[in-house]
């Protein structure tokens, strides 16, 4: 609380952030050790958690008061116009020391108090276990078990303690691999697909600058490509673009040798056809690795494979561009499209995609392994692992299933969500929206297969809002390790058990639950498949959206079709008792009391209530009917209400000297 | 017959391949007047796949040995290729199909010789005259009378017989106020706003001229519309064109209102696309659509720089501007830009299938398009005489009907229960637009319409459309009567590409078709429920 110097600020106009005319609202300001509060004339509340500020920033003052500009991680921008300059600077150092905490103590999830009871919040916890995951999965079975090289964490800070390796790797390879691989990260299992008996595994980079080869390296390639019974080739997957790549491999000529010998002992015994990316390799390792290294009978059995996914610091420009242009005033559709298509986001989507579904293919079609690795393992890699698990497993799919996955490919496997989301005042260049890649590449698999689906776009974008909220601790830390030191399962909440209390909201009315279990997506990522995401970027911009739901209606109608069907079976069960009583006066008064009373207001008022699409505060974004008033073209109205110019005009004039 | 000199050869071999989806058909090609045929073997799949001659759009033939590739370009936007084997008969089949799907004579084109079963002649053809809406009208208010001041056509050609006009203003001063504006489209009403008494009319440009010559009747005409709507009322003029374009157009007769001569009257210019440009803007889109290799940034390039989304952001735009003078200003409001049969319908038409509750009906959308469109002289045969894939010079094709429904169906996606019939409807005015089997498109004008008998000799589309077995793929399941205004949002976040419409032969549709039956089937479940319970 030593932060706020001012409580309560009043006579704030918030203003229209797409209105051209200055449109605003008056209200009450606050500020609470946990949030903002704007409470306009209408009593309508504009709550911000100070977690999810990203920036602030003070304009020049204007004739009106002090402008103050808030950014969100969510995608929420406000304007507020505070009137008395001194206000506004006291407002704007609270929020700058509020929302860049220092220690994780002083985050949200550590005095969120949901008022449960210990048990309660370890049951909680416990919802999500990953060792019933590997088991559903299939393993351990015959080629592959759980290592306990780390668990005390001595190998890997930023694994998890429980690894599943081949069942040949024996410690020391396990061991000397991790030496090798960028941060200990060496190759373990991600996803093993019972029905083909293949393997997603994942790893960080090779280290540079080690001139020697690494046997035990090799040896762990080798178990994986063993691992699978039915075809020993085996991917190794760089998602890493090719032309960032090559430059690097310039200088660093280690690294090709090493993967050229890799490949060429391992596999010497046996030969494959030439392939593209035969060729590709061989260009590739005689760039990095000079003459004399490429033997064109050898190294056939493992496939490098380039998936260009850009760098964090790629992908934080990408959305900050987008960002950019999608909050101009006035936006027209040409700079709405040509901003769109220079940020480059679509195209950052796609590739995600696209290096998803290679995986998924290697696996459904050619029955070969696959490991992925960018450089350290935890970005691309983990976006590329969790979709490719999603195309090819529907229990991913499920609402339960797709928290696994998060838990699994992302938390466990130290995907760094307190740098990557900026909860703690650290280095802005570690900030980037890659889980929010991973979100945007499901929904845009929800508008592709919109049965497939157990959850629906709420879900994906509630968890969004989660990552950075810190109310919860599920995201804090950027591994395991720091997690247990922190002791966030003491001290904080789960996320999951509040989704899942809140399940109605999120169920897809008309997801398809009898598909099989392998049931793989194929999604076409020709280009035009790629839409802007307008519910995320756009959330709290509700004079964007659709006016009306059509998930909330259909969602209704299944419940009470349900509600009614359960009705006519009791009635019907009421009929059968009465038959054998044979009493048919109470029937008929038993009928006429019973009947589930069918409201004539219900599909109105269904429809014309204000109804709240997404389980945000403030989100009454569906109004039937609405005001043009909320829209652009009503700022024409203004023309509407200008005088009248006086009725001799100049065309009068002109006219009588052209004639 | 005369078709038979223009039919070479009657059949050959062929394969038909329609896209990546649908498995290809083998059989025996045979072109007829009206009609390619492909009769697969007996045994296989009795099923006889028929293609109008009509909606070819664009025919490209390639020979290669003794067989031959014809790859059809229709009007719906299908792309469908032949394989036929012998060369000869390649290119005979190739000529008969580019001979009749060519023909320009409206009396011999096939609605006049389509026979459905179950169809009587003549039904629903006086579904919607413009009587009937006067009858709405009237029960609203009686500032309003039918006129049949244009009986035989002869005031303006491109009207209707009947039309709605202030009633103080007699058959004279209309005959007069006709004789100011091009082509005789003086001002009639469009439609009547009964929460607030405005009204909505149209009318082609005044001809002012060089000289800005001035008719007081026509004037006289626009008064009495302010004052039939309320003492006071004032009005605006929306010009579809920009100031200079309208200044321009009195180098050749035409012009604008001057506003010294149109007391309460004020002009407001939102320039539309037309003609032309919007054609090319349509081929582009299209052009970009068939792309399927192209990278993320080549297509959202095309996307920006074929404009199309553009012209649906104006387009709903005027006509939100429209809308909301008439409810939030209580103003009158008059649409036109030159000769007041393109850009003006589709703003009036907006306008009013956003004020008004009955028009987002089944039928009342019907009747709207046959009102504002068909009887109000919108030139279908000029402007949907090629669709996209034509090779032709452009002469007088625009698809301005075509962003007219892309404009209802953005606001059918932004107000999803309001309108009560769905996509389906849509596509198929589309296609019925460019190639049918009805009469309702025919010919440019109702004048036209009733020199070639299409009354009495075709069937309407509305008949065809209206059959219990059409139902589930026209309607909107989930439609709720709205009775408020429906004002969409026109920022370019909120609209989209109509991926049916353009994508639609080009992308999978399965898993959204099953969605969409599944919803049907909720709603059916629901209403069964309901009805047992």
């Amino acid at each position: 609380m030593e932060h706020i110097r001012t409580t309560k600020v009043e006579q704030v106009k918030l203003l229209d952030r797409f209105s051209t005319n200055n449109k605003s609202l008056t209200g009450t300001l606050y500020l609470t050790a946990t949030h903002l509060l704007f409470i306009d004339s209408h009593q309508k509340e504009t709550w911000i958690l100070h977690h999810h500020i990203a920036s602030v920033e003070k304009l020049a003052l204007t004739t009106s008061g002090c402008p103050l500009v808030i950014q969100c991680k969510n995608f929420r921008i406000v304007h507020f116009i505070v009137p008395r300059e001194r206000d506004c600077h006291d407002i704007y150092n609270s929020l700058l020391q509020l929302s860049k905490q220092a220690k994780y103590e002083d985050l949200y999830a550590f005095s969120y108090n949901p008022k449960q009871n210990d048990s309660e919040r370890l049951q909680g916890w416990q919802l999500i276990d990953l060792a019933e995951e590997y088991k559903r999965m299939g393993v351990p079975n015959s080629n592959w078990q759980l290592s306990d090289a780390n668990r005390e964490y001595k190998i890997c800070e930023t694994y998890p303690r429980e690894l599943y390796v081949p069942r040949i790797a024996s410690k020391p390879i396990i061991v000397g691999s991790s030496k090798f691989r960028s941060k200990g990260r060496f190759p373990v299992l991600s996803y093993y697909h019972q029905d083909k008996e293949a393997a997603i595994c994942r790893c960080s980079q090779p280290l540079s600058g080690f001139s020697a080869r690494c046997l035990e390296d090799e040896h762990l390639l080798q178990a994986i490509s063993k691992a699978n019974p039915v075809n020993r080739y085996m991917y190794v997957m760089d998602t890493r673009p090719k032309h960032r790549m090559q430059s690097w491999w310039d200088t660093q000529k280690d690294i090709g040798r090493i993967i050229v010998r890799i490949s060429s002992k391992i596999w010497s015994d046996e030969r494959i056809t030439e392939s593209d990316e035969k060729k590709r390799l061989n260009a590739m390792a005689n760039r990095a690795a000079g003459k004399g290294y490429e033997n064109e009978d050898n190294y056939s059995n493992i496939r490098f494979q380039f998936v260009g996914i850009e760098n964090i610091h790629v992908m934080r420009s990408s959305l900050q561009k987008l960002l950019e242009v999608n909050g101009t005033k006035g936006l027209s559709v040409n700079d709405f499209y040509s901003g769109l298509e220079s940020s480059g986001w679509l195209r950052h989507i796609k590739a995600v995609m696209d290096a998803a579904i290679f995986l998924a293919k290697a696996i459904m079609v050619e029955n070969a392994s696959v490991l992925v690795h960018c450089s350290d393992g935890w970005d691309r890699t983990s976006q590329v692992c969790s979709l490719g698990s999603l195309l090819l497993d529907s229990y991913y799919r499920t609402v339960k299933g797709f928290m696994v996955l998060i838990e699994k490919d992302w938390i466990a496997f130290g995907h760094k969500f307190s740098e990557r989301c900026g909860h703690l005042d650290g280095d802005p260049k570690e900030v980037s929206p890659v889980f929010t890649q991973f979100l945007e590449c499901v929904w845009h698999l929800t508008e592709q297969f919109p049965q497939a689906f157990e959850f629906n776009e709420a879900f994906l974008l509630q968890i969004h809002e989660h990552i950075h909220s810190c109310q919860f601790g599920n995201f804090l830390g950027n591994c395991q390790k720091e997690r247990e030191e922190l002791k966030l399962k003491e001290k904080t909440y789960s996320l999951w058990p509040f989704l899942l209390d809140d399940l109605k909201k999120y169920l897809n009315p008309i997801y398809n639950s009898q598909s099989q279990r392998f049931t793989v997506l194929e999604p076409s990522t020709v280009s035009f498949n790629f839409k802007f995401w307008r519910n995320m970027y756009h959330q709290f911009d509700r004079t964007l959206h659709p006016r009306q739901s059509v998930f909330n209606i259909i969602m209704n109608m299944n419940e009470q079709n349900k509600q009614l069907e359960k009705d006519i079976k009791e009635l019907e069960s009421k009929i059968k008792q009465c038959k054998n009583k044979q009493t048919d006066d109470i029937l008929t008064k038993e009928l006429l009391h019973s009947i589930h009373p069918e409201s004539p207001t219900l599909k109105s008022s269904l429809c014309f209530k204000e109804q709240t699409l997404l389980p945000v505060n403030d989100a009454l974004r569906t109004i039937e009917g609405s005001n043009p008033t909320d829209n652009r073209y009503s700022d024409y109205a203004e023309e509407f209400s200008k005088a009248e110019p006086a009725v001799v005009s100049l065309e009068y004039g002109v006219a009588r000297m052209t004639c | 017959m005369e078709f038979s000199e223009l039919i070479r050869t009657g059949r050959a071999q062929a394969e038909l391949l329609r896209g990546p989806e649908a498995p290809p058909l083998r059989g025996t090609l045979c072109v007829t007047s009206h009609h390619l045929l492909l009769s697969p073997g007996t045994e296989a799949s009795p099923d006889l796949w028929l293609l109008l001659l009509r909606s070819v759009d664009s025919i490209e033939k390639r020979v290669a040995g003794d067989s031959g590739t014809i790859t059809l370009r229709c009007k719906d936007l299908r792309v469908l290729q032949l394989d036929i084997e012998g060369v000869e008969a390649t290119l005979d089949i190739a000529r008969s199909i580019e001979a009749l799907s060519s023909l320009e004579s409206v009396i011999t084109s096939f609605p006049f010789f389509y026979r459905p079963k179950g169809l009587r002649l003549g039904d629903a053809w006086h579904f919607h005259p413009p009587e009937r809406y006067y009858q709405r009208v009237a029960r609203e208010t009686n500032a309003w009378r039918l006129s049949e001041v244009n009986e035989d056509f002869s005031l303006c050609p491109s009207y209707p017989r009947a039309l709605i006009v202030p009633h103080s203003v007699d058959d004279q001063a209309l005959a007069r106020s006709a004789g100011f504006r091009q082509g005789g489209r003086f001002p009639v009403l469009s439609y009547h706003h009964a929460r607030n008494g405005t009204a909505l009319l149209r009318s082609s440009q005044p001809l002012t001229g060089p000289q800005k010559r001035r008719c007081a009747e026509d004037e006289e005409l626009l008064r009495a519309v302010l004052v039939g709507a309320r003492p006071g009322a004032r009005g605006f003029i929306i010009d579809t064109r920009s100031a200079q374009a309208a200044k321009q157009a009195r180098m050749t007769g035409g012009g604008t209102e001057a506003k010294a001569a149109y007391p309460g009257w004020k002009r407001l210019h939102r320039p539309l696309e037309r003609g032309r440009p919007l054609q090319e803007s349509f081929v582009r889109l299209v052009e970009a659509c068939g792309d399927l290799e192209q990278s993320m940034d080549r297509w959202l390039s095309r996307l920006e720089g074929c404009r199309w989304l553009a012209h649906v952001k104006e387009a709903l735009s005027t006509a939100c501007l429209a809308a909301q003078g008439m409810e939030r200003e209580g103003a009158c409001i008059l649409v036109h830009g030159a000769e007041g049969t393109d850009s003006t319908l589709l703003v009036t038409s907006l306008a009013q299938l956003i004020l008004d509750p009955l028009s987002r009906t089944m039928d009342g959308f019907q009747e709207l398009v046959e009102r504002e469109w068909i009887q109000a002289g919108h030139p279908f045969q000029l402007r949907c005489a090629h669709s996209a894939f034509s090779h032709a010079r452009p002469k007088h094709e625009a698809p301005t009907f075509l962003l007219f429904l892309d404009c209802v169906w953005q606001l059918g996606r932004q107000f999803p229960l309001s309108l009560e019939f769905g996509e389906g409807l849509l596509l198929a005015l589309f296609e019925h637009a460019y190639a049918s089997p009805f009469g309702s498109f025919l010919c440019n004008s109702e004048k036209e319409r009733g020199l070639c008998e299409v009354r009495t000799r075709t069937h309407s589309l509305w008949s065809g459309l209206n059959q219990p077995k059409e139902q589930r793929k026209l309607r909107n399941p989930l439609y709720a009567l709205n009775p408020l205004a429906i004002w969409p949002s026109v920022e370019p976040q909120s609209l989209r590409l109509w991926q049916g419409l353009f994508l639609r032969w080009t992308r999978p549709p399965e898993p959204s078709e099953t969605a969409w039956e599944k919803v049907w089937q909720i709603v059916t479940d629901s209403e069964k429920t309901e009805g047992s319970a």
